[in-house]
């Protein structure tokens, strides 16, 4: 059993208010992201965690184990730091072994075990090097592997993929993916990039400036974000925003911003009625924009016309910037698209999949279905 | 441009002030300075000691290696060679451990007091050494004795702290580890603030405690530091004057005479000056074996 509990924790570093008091249950075998902006106390979180930060209040526990005043090597938890944090004087072999030597395993044991996570990981031929004869890539190994082999309840990872480059980052997530498999533990995984967390994450805790917003399996989040945030911070590129307003015609409700007005699918009225005449913020993602003339017929949609500003073509799509009125826009459309700099286009936005938002911090997500 | 230029020009005609103008004598021309400077103060005067040490104290014959071999016949000198090694290898393992204590304290002293202490104990290093010594000289002098006033103050009987041939050399010893002691901690502090934090807390993850944290991080992280601090300080603590010039004198009999103030003693008190260059070259292969060391330590580290 390695389910992780925190209770009511927060910390501050003087007056400085890093994380907010908070819950957050880790489920055993959950391979659990922390994802926010740069700043935001994921690695505060993580490293009371840890134990290698103190809690400003709250409890921490691990399996059903109060940790409170628990040192980190009497956690059952391991870490992967940023900057790999290897010891660069001892071998590569030394550095996986030096925790199970610490805890007096025998020899043989030892040996074992890192031959067993070398094999894992590919590193059999780097054992006898010290860090700084590896390539980042490598070191990323050594640092998961010296975490590996103590076979902790936890894996509590910080960043770890972020000084790699674009391609080595995107084999290492798939590999990552592999080893929770594998392993079959908890992880709590730390990191700024979107795409690790909604490719590895079975469960995302979004934060922001010490408060977490939202927790959720990685649809969840993108198809329900609770609040403006959470949808800005998901997608790439990142979800429009338009400041609107719900308007009622012929007991048919629309979202009108000002330039074009919307149709809203008539499932949704009941939801948004009482919002009429009120401001809010409409969310579109680029992709739930199409052109009006590729669009599949299955979803409810409604079209605007705008101008194109900029055509970048992506090869599995075309990106567009468009303005309409006084509104800029993203649009990812149909490769087929006709689309040309300074046309007037026809677009067609999927209504099903659209958000509405409150104008008000912290700018909550109307419900607009069950 | 102008390189080429002149480059081009210093081929087609290799007058010297074309040559001159070239990259490659540039370099040289530029060090000529510095390499005169070293000559004169450097290498002139040991030339020059070697050369008077091979003559007769008269400095009228040329009397080859007799005084060398008179020395090595002298019980004096080898009670000076045992009390040089001695000094040393006492004052430099305190000082390098004490530092290292002393750094490790003021490395987990929070930021502010530790500018203020880390500038206090840089004090009796930065002391001109002459005047510090006068210093201790009053401290363990016989009649006003400061130590010495102290142990009545608390009941004990007062030492002979410089006319003893052991107190004299715990003396000099405290001395020379009170003036030196600093450099150590200053060296291994900075060595201390690049190791980074993160390895500690992965070790403390790894399970080490404390003392498993220096055994296993900050003594191998330092290992080189202290390698060539050491050697440093052996070369400067081996070739020590001031101190036992001003406490002791060398004395009583001897017994606290170093090769410095050995060599100083039968050359310039004794007018030997001749036997006194021996005397101070016999520090030579020690010194160069130390300047080996460093120099192979820092080379290794560049790689
Ligand atoms: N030791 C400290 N003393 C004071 N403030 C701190 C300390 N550590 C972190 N903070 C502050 O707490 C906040 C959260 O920091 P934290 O390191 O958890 O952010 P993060 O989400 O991990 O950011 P990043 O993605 O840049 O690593 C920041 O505002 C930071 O300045
Ligand atoms: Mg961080």
């Amino acid at each position: 059993m390695s389910k992780v509990s925190l209770e009511n924790v927060c910390k501050n570093f003087g007056n400085v208010e890093a994380v907010s008091c908070f819950y957050l249950d880790v489920e055993d075998k959950e391979f659990l992201v922390l994802l926010g902006p740069s700043g935001c106390g994921k690695s505060t979180t993580l490293r009371m965690i840890a134990g290698l930060e103190e809690l400003t209040e709250g409890n921490i526990y691990i399996g059903d184990k109060l940790v409170n005043d628990m040192p980190p090597r009497d956690r059952d938890i391991a870490m992967v730091f940023q900057d790999y944090a290897l010891y660069p004087h001892m071998t590569v072999y030394h550095n996986m072994a030096f925790g199970l030597k610490l805890r007096k395993f025998p020899r043989t044991e030892i040996e074992q075990r890192v031959k067993e996570a070398a094999d894992i990981l590919g590193i059999q031929d780097l054992l006898e090097r010290k860090p700084r004869e590896l390539s980042g890539g490598q070191r990323q190994r050594v640092a998961v592997g010296r975490a590996i082999v103590r076979k902790p309840a936890v894996f509590l990872f910080d960043e770890p993929l972020s000084n790699l480059d674009a391609k080595l980052r995107g084999q290492m997530r798939a590999e990552l993916s592999k080893l929770h498999d594998q392993l079959k533990t908890t992880i709590i995984y730390v990191t700024h990039d979107q795409v690790e967390a909604m490719t590895m994450g079975t469960k995302i805790v979004i934060m922001n400036e010490g408060i977490i917003h939202q927790v959720g399996s990685p649809m969840e989040i993108y198809d329900y974000p609770v609040n403006k945030f959470v949808g800005g911070f998901i997608g790439s590129p990142g979800m429009n925003f338009l400041s609107a307003k719900i308007v009622s015609e012929k007991s048919r409700l629309y979202v009108d911003t000002g330039g074009f007005q919307l149709l809203i699918p008539s499932k949704k009225n009941s939801f948004l009625e009482s919002k009429t005449d009120q401001e809010v913020i409409l969310g579109i993602r680029p992709e739930h924009i199409q052109d009006a003339v590729f669009t599949d017929e299955t979803s409810i949609t409604d079209s605007f016309k705008a101008v194109v500003e900029v055509v970048e073509t992506l090869g599995a799509e075309v990106q567009l910037n468009v303005v309409s009125g006084e509104h800029d826009l993203i649009a990812r459309v149909d490769p087929r698209t006709k689309a040309a700099r300074h046309q007037e286009i026809e677009l067609a936005v999927n209504m099903e999949k659209i958000h509405i938002f409150e104008t008000e911090p912290p700018n909550e997500r109307v419900k607009t279905e069950e | 441009m102008v390189t080429i230029a002149s480059t081009v020009n210093g081929r087609s005609s290799p007058g010297i002030l074309s040559r001159l103008k070239s990259r490659r004598y540039a370099a040289y021309w530029m060090v000529l300075p510095l390499v005169i400077l070293i000559a004169g103060l450097v290498v002139y005067p040991f030339v020059y000691s070697v050369y008077l040490s091979f003559e007769n104290k008269a400095e009228t014959k040329f009397v080859g290696l007799k005084n060398y071999k008179r020395l090595l016949n002298y019980k004096t000198f080898w009670l000076v060679t045992g009390n040089s090694f001695r000094f040393t290898l006492t004052a430099v393992f305190f000082k390098a451990t004490l530092g290292l204590i002393l750094a490790l304290i003021l490395n987990n002293l929070p930021f502010g007091g530790q500018r203020i202490w880390r500038g206090v104990s840089l004090i009796p290093w930065v002391m001109p050494l002459a005047l510090s010594s006068m210093g201790w000289w009053w401290i363990f002098e016989p009649t006003h004795s400061a130590i010495n006033w102290i142990i009545v103050q608390f009941g004990g009987t007062p030492k002979p702290w410089l006319s003893d041939p052991f107190w004299a050399r715990v003396s000099c010893i405290v001395t020379n580890i009170w003036f030196g002691t600093p450099f150590f901690m200053i060296m291994y502090l900075a060595g201390l603030k690049s190791i980074p934090e993160s390895l500690y807390e992965a070790a403390q993850i790894d399970g080490a405690r404390a003392l498993q944290r220096f055994r296993y991080v900050t003594f191998p992280m330092l290992s080189k530091l202290i390698g060539i601090t050491v050697m440093f300080s052996t070369i400067v603590t081996f070739a020590n004057f001031d101190i036992v010039r001003i406490l002791t004198r060398g004395g009583p009999r001897y017994t606290t005479h170093l090769f410095g103030t050995y060599a100083f003693n039968i050359g310039i008190e004794s007018g030997h000056l001749p036997r006194g260059s021996a005397v101070a070259l016999f520090m030579f292969p020690v010194l160069g074996l130390a300047a080996f060391f460093i120099l192979r330590n820092i080379a290794r580290g560049e790689e």
